[in-house]
């Protein structure tokens, strides 16, 4: 099993090949360096248009909003651009805001309870799905639209299911003898809701890559433990389980990461409330900064950088790992 | 218990768990055809029997204008991404440029970054050079979300290229852009399925700079109709749920013509078998 960062290096050179079909020595050095030379300005013309792109349009938003967070912005002056510098004002304003509190924990119980069910119900679903049965593929892939779907899509439709008066869930509750939950109009609820629709969207993730990862373990292996009369639980935790770690690691980082930064899904059906009740440090960010009629930029940007340190302090974790799990 | 009858309750299974899974899809479906007065009924219509089209009929009054826009902006980020990711690739892949290594690892962060925080720094440079509410401005801003993706993708499936197909092209006298268009490109052909569906897909299902930068212009993609909709008339949820149905249109397309590729986006970053 290979687990692999997209490999930069071609293991070819262009100067490889450059000195074929030459007898002269220093002819041969003159032309191939001269032939590197050329390759490396041709590759610079290749890679150029994407790294202006990428100072233009990721480098710099992000400096502009790094700009924000340390400065102390109005509507007025974020139109005219000369705020006042203010240090780490707006952070600190941040910090002491009765809602950061609340938004670290939402923040954290949103992302761990997603990833840890989402992880779950994507390696049961994987393992049942690595059976040879008739549809197994066409099921499997059947799985994958609710990840595809517009997330406006997906937050309507389960907002609507949640109705409290009218929705199919509290229906289907009211089948079994449970009584109706007011989901996402109760502070006590709101939260469970989105973090549900959120399992939902990214079960079929989780599923293929565990699925690519269990394809990848030899059948010989539980053939041999089968009569050895190993049982099913004991191929999936002697076998299944430590063979598939890597992968397994590789997917619950790379959902930690995606999961943190989830906005539109709570944006849509809760606007992050009632209340406080479900909002998360990205919602909270651009409730400050766009979700008012007095935009609060400074500290909006703040709560934005943040997030990216959370954000990225998981980034780098995952890529080592993956470097790791490099051959 | 022979193979077969296993093989058949694993079927069986597999069915319910899908019927599970993609109960919401249908239930999306299911209210976009309920008639307006049946809509609040105790117990729902579990079945459309009584379908009805008025909310399809809203869409094509009411949407139109925004699909069209979805559309443009879907294209535009797609040929955005293509004009910036092929050649990066194939200059990561095959010609071993020095630094090609960190700029991999800028891709890879640049992917971990929240959108919304780029929104926000897109929204004051959005409104410096007056690009607010423009659809170009919001194709720009979609393909963020593309570009690193696309170029990983082109990069690992040109670094598989076998050397002699590029070797010949060279010692027939092809320069490096001639190499690149009539050898390379036409062989990634996969490559560039893949990055399409995946860039029109995501600039066609953004919602958070279509929200943040093109709130109210008249240039406004399908991700605001919908959302305008559930905010001014709460209560015609058949014409929400039409809408939305039309709005995952692209989404079933790309499962239907295009599996093979979607699973091979979805696991590309992350794991290579």
């Amino acid at each position: 099993m290979t687990t692999a960062r997209v490999d930069y290096r071609s293991p070819r050179s262009p100067a490889a090949f450059a000195a074929t079909g030459t007898d002269d020595r220093t002819d041969a050095s003159v032309f191939r360096r001269r032939q590197r030379r050329r390759s490396r300005l041709t590759a610079l013309a290749f890679l150029a248009p994407l790294v202006l792109y990428l100072a233009a349009f990721y480098v710099y938003p992000l400096y502009r909003n790094l700009d924000l967070s340390l400065r102390d912005y109005t509507v007025r002056s974020f139109v005219s651009g000369d705020a006042p510098f203010s240090g780490l004002d707006n952070f600190r304003t941040v910090l002491h805001d009765l809602t950061f509190g609340p938004a670290m924990r939402h923040t954290m119980i949103f992302t761990f309870v997603s990833i840890v069910f989402q992880y779950v119900a994507g390696l049961a679903l994987a393992g049942f799905f690595n059976r040879h049965f008739r549809l197994a593929g066409t099921l499997r892939a059947l799985f994958l639209i609710p990840w595809l779907l517009p997330l406006i899509v997906s937050a309507s439709t389960w907002s609507w299911m949640l109705n409290s008066e009218s929705g199919v869930i509290n229906y289907a509750l009211h089948l079994v003898g449970v009584s109706p939950v007011d989901w996402l109009d109760s502070p006590g609820w709101a939260l469970t809701s989105v973090i549900i629709a959120n399992i939902w969207i990214g079960i079929p993730f989780n599923l293929v890559i565990l699925h690519s990862g269990l394809q990848n373990i030899p059948g010989e292996l539980y053939e041999a433990a089968a009569l050895d009369g190993a049982s099913a639980w004991q191929q999936f935790r002697r076998i299944t389980f430590p063979l598939l770690r890597p992968v397994s690691a590789i997917t619950l980082l790379l959902g930690l990461v995606y999961t943190l930064k989830v906005f539109d899904l709570i944006w849509i059906m809760t606007k992050g409330g009632p209340g406080d009740a479900s909002s998360t440090l990205a919602t909270w960010s651009y409730q400050l900064g766009f979700g008012t009629l007095l935009p609060k930029f400074g500290p909006g940007a703040a709560v934005g950088n943040i997030l990216i340190l959370i954000a990225l302090v998981f980034g780098l974790l995952y890529i080592r790992v993956q470097k790791r799990q490099e051959p | 218990m022979n193979s077969r009858t296993r093989s058949r309750r694993h079927t069986v299974i597999g069915l319910v768990l899908t019927a599970l899974m993609l109960f919401p899809v249908y239930w999306m479906l299911n209210v976009s055809l309920t008639p307006q007065q049946d809509m609040r009924k105790s117990p729902p219509d579990l079945l459309p029997l009584h379908p009805t089209f008025e909310g399809y009929r809203a869409v094509l009054h009411d949407q139109l204008p925004y699909l069209g826009t979805s559309l443009l902006i879907g294209l535009g980020t797609v040929v955005l991404t293509l004009l910036l990711a092929a050649p990066a690739g194939f200059a990561l892949a095959e010609l071993r440029p020095r630094g090609g290594g960190l700029l991999g690892l800028v891709l890879l962060v640049a992917q971990m970054i929240p959108g919304i925080v780029t929104a926000m720094g897109f929204y004051g440079i959005f409104l410096d050079l007056g690009l607010l509410n423009s659809w170009w401005g919001l194709i720009i801003a979609d393909s963020t979300i593309a570009v690193p993706f696309g170029v990983m993708i082109f990069t690992a499936f040109m670094s598989g290229i076998p050397g002699e197909l590029i070797a010949a092209a060279r010692i027939d006298g092809a320069g490096t852009l001639r190499t690149f268009l009539s050898v390379v490109l036409p062989v990634s052909r996969n490559a560039v399925v893949t990055v399409s569906l995946f860039g029109f897909l995501w600039a066609w299902s953004d919602f958070v700079f279509a929200n943040t930068l093109d709130g109210g212009g008249e240039w406004r993609p399908i991700t605001l109709g919908i959302y305008h909709y559930i905010g001014n008339n709460n209560q015609e949820w058949n014409a929400i749920m039409a809408t939305a149905v039309i709005a995952s249109l692209p989404a079933v397309a790309l499962l239907v013509l295009a599996q093979r590729y979607v699973a091979a986006g979805v696991t590309a970053g992350a794991v290579k078998d």
